[in-house]
C-alpha cells in the first residue's frame, strides 16, 4: 500500500455569502487534518468563512469527450433566455 | 526561471501537415486561447514537458524556502520576523499548489520528490547561492522574487489550466514578497555608511544570479520552440530578462546605490536598458550541482523529508485504523 496521504478536494466559501468554490487541492491523512491543512494554506488572508474537503477519489466527473452530447442541445433552446421574447415597453420592466 | 532549461519532450515543432487530427485540433485549442484541462486529450510530450516544469518550478518553492529560512531566527526585529516567516510560509504553499498541478497530469508528488532527492529533477539555480546576512533577505524578496514575478505574471497565460490558476493564486502573493524586500533594504541603503555598505555588497552579489534566472539566451535555448508553440511558455528568456531589468535598474537608482554591472545604461533607440551577461558557465555550473549550495541544500531536503517519515506514517497509520473502527461500527 502506498504511504502517500491521500489527495483531498478543497471547497471554500468566501466572506459575502456566496456558494463553496474549489480553490485547490493537498494531501492530508483524514478529513480533520485536511480542513486544517486547508486554513493554513487557503485561507491565510481571510480568503473563506467556511472550508469543504472531498477526498478527491470521490468525485465524479463528466467525460470531456462527451462535451457536445451533454452541453449542445441547450444551444438551439433559445427560449429559455428572457432576451427570447419582445414585450413592448408600454408594459413596463418585466 | 523557477523552472530552467526544461528539455522538451520532442525536438523540433510538428508542422500542421504531420499532426494527426487529435493534435490538430489541440493546438487549435491552444491557439484559441482555450485552456487544456486534465482530463482533456493532451499529446504525451505536452503532458511530459508540463510535468518536467511544474515539478522544477514547486521543487523551487520549496527549496527556496531554506535560503531565507536560513534568518528567520536572527531577524532585526520582531516585526521583520513575523514578516519573513509569513513569506517563507507563503512559498511553501506555493510548492503546494505547483505540485497539486503536477498531480493532475498523473504524476504523484511523492514521486517527483523522489526524483529530486535522486538528483534527477532540478530547481531554481538562484537557491543554491548564499544568503550571508540581513541584506541579503532584502535583496532575495526584492530582486530574486521580483524576477519570480515577471516570469509567474506571463506564466498566467499558460495553456494548461490548473498551472495557470496556480499562477494566479501565487501572483497575488508575490507582490508582498517582493515589498517587504524592498522595504527592508531602503531601511538599509538609507541608514548607516556599514548598511548602505551591506545593501551595496547584496545587490552586486545577487544581481547576476537574479538575472541567471531567466535561463540562456534565446539564441542558444534550444526547448524553447515547442513549448512556445504549446503556451507552454509563454515569452522568451530575453524577453522576460530585458522586462526584469527595465523594471529594476530605476529601484537600484532609487536607493542611491552603484549599478551592480557597469554596463547598465539607458539605450535610447531600443527604448529599454542595455545590460552585461551573466558568466554562463557559471550558470552551467550550478545547474550541474557546483554552485556554492548545492550540497546543503539537497542535504537540508533529503533531511527534512526522512526526519518527518514517522509523522507522515504516524497519522496515516491513526488515519486508518479510525477508519476501520468506524466501518466496523457500522
Ligand atoms: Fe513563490
Ligand atoms: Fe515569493
Ligand atoms: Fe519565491
Amino acid at each position: 500500500m502506498s504511504n502517500e496521504w491521500p489527495l483531498w478536494e478543497i471547497f471554500i466559501r468566501g466572506q459575502h455569502g456566496m456558494s463553496h468554490r474549489h480553490v485547490g487541492s493537498l494531501h492530508a491523512p483524514d478529513a480533520e487534518m485536511a480542513i486544517k491543512n486547508a486554513r493554513d494554506v487557503y485561507t491565510r488572508r481571510n480568503e473563506g468563512v467556511s472550508i469543504w474537503v472531498v477526498k478527491a477519489e470521490n468525485i465524479a466527473a463528466s467525460d470531456p469527450g462527451d462535451k457536445g452530447p451533454l452541453f449542445d442541445p441547450s444551444n438551439s433552446k433559445i427560449y429559455r433566455h428572457p432576451t427570447f421574447f419582445d414585450i413592448p415597453d408600454e408594459v413596463g420592466s418585466m | 526561471m523557477y523552472a530552467q532549461m526544461i528539455k522538451t519532450a520532442r525536438s523540433g515543432v510538428k508542422t500542421r501537415d504531420e499532426m494527426t487530427d487529435q493534435e490538430r485540433e489541440f493546438q487549435d485549442k491552444i491557439d484559441n486561447d482555450i485552456k487544456i484541462e486534465p482530463r482533456d486529450w493532451m499529446p504525451d510530450d505536452y503532458r511530459a514537458t508540463l510535468i518536467r516544469q511544474i515539478g522544477q518550478h514547486a521543487h523551487s518553492e520549496v527549496v527556496g524556502q531554506l535560503p531565507e529560512g536560513n534568518w528567520i531566527t536572527r531577524a532585526p526585529t520582531l516585526e521583520r520576523k513575523a514578516i519573513l516567516l509569513a513569506k517563507v510560509q507563503d512559498e511553501a504553499g506555493h510548492g503546494l499548489y505547483l505540485y497539486s498541478a503536477a498531480e493532475t497530469l498523473g504524476e504523484s508528488r511523492d514521486e517527483l520528490i523522489r526524483l529530486l532527492h535522486e538528483g534527477r529533477m532540478k530547481y531554481s539555480s538562484i537557491f543554491n547561492y548564499p544568503t550571508l546576512n540581513w541584506a541579503d533577505i532584502g535583496a532575495v524578496g526584492w530582486l530574486v522574487d521580483g524576477a519570480a514575478i515577471v516570469n509567474q505574471v506571463a506564466l498566467q497565460r499558460t495553456s494548461y489550466g490548473p498551472y495557470s490558476r496556480a499562477m494566479v493564486r501565487i501572483c497575488k502573493e508575490e507582490s508582498f514578497h517582493a515589498r517587504q524586500g524592498y522595504h527592508a533594504i531602503m531601511q538599509m541603503a538609507f541608514g548607516t555608511p556599514e548598511q548602505k555598505r551591506q545593501a551595496q555588497d547584496a545587490v552586486n552579489r545577487l544581481w547576476f544570479p537574479s538575472i541567471m534566472m531567466f535561463g540562456p539566451s534565446d539564441s542558444e535555448s534550444v526547448h524553447s520552440e515547442q513549448s512556445m508553440a504549446w503556451k507552454i511558455k509563454v515569452k522568451s528568456n530575453d524577453e522576460l530578462r530585458q522586462q526584469f531589468v527595465d523594471q529594476t535598474v530605476p529601484q537600484i537608482a532609487y536607493l542611491g546605490l552603484d549599478m551592480p554591472d557597469p554596463n547598465i545604461k539607458w539605450n535610447e533607440e531600443r527604448g529599454h536598458y542595455d545590460y552585461s551577461d551573466p558568466d554562463w558557465s557559471e550558470f552551467f555550473n550550478v545547474i550541474k550541482g557546483k554552485g556554492p549550495c548545492n550540497v546543503d541544500r539537497m542535504n537540508a531536503r533529503v533531511k527534512a523529508w526522512e526526519d518527518g517519515a514517522w509523522v507522515r506514517d504516524g497519522l496515516l497509520a491513526h488515519a486508518r485504523k479510525k477508519a476501520a473502527r468506524n466501518m466496523a461500527a457500522e
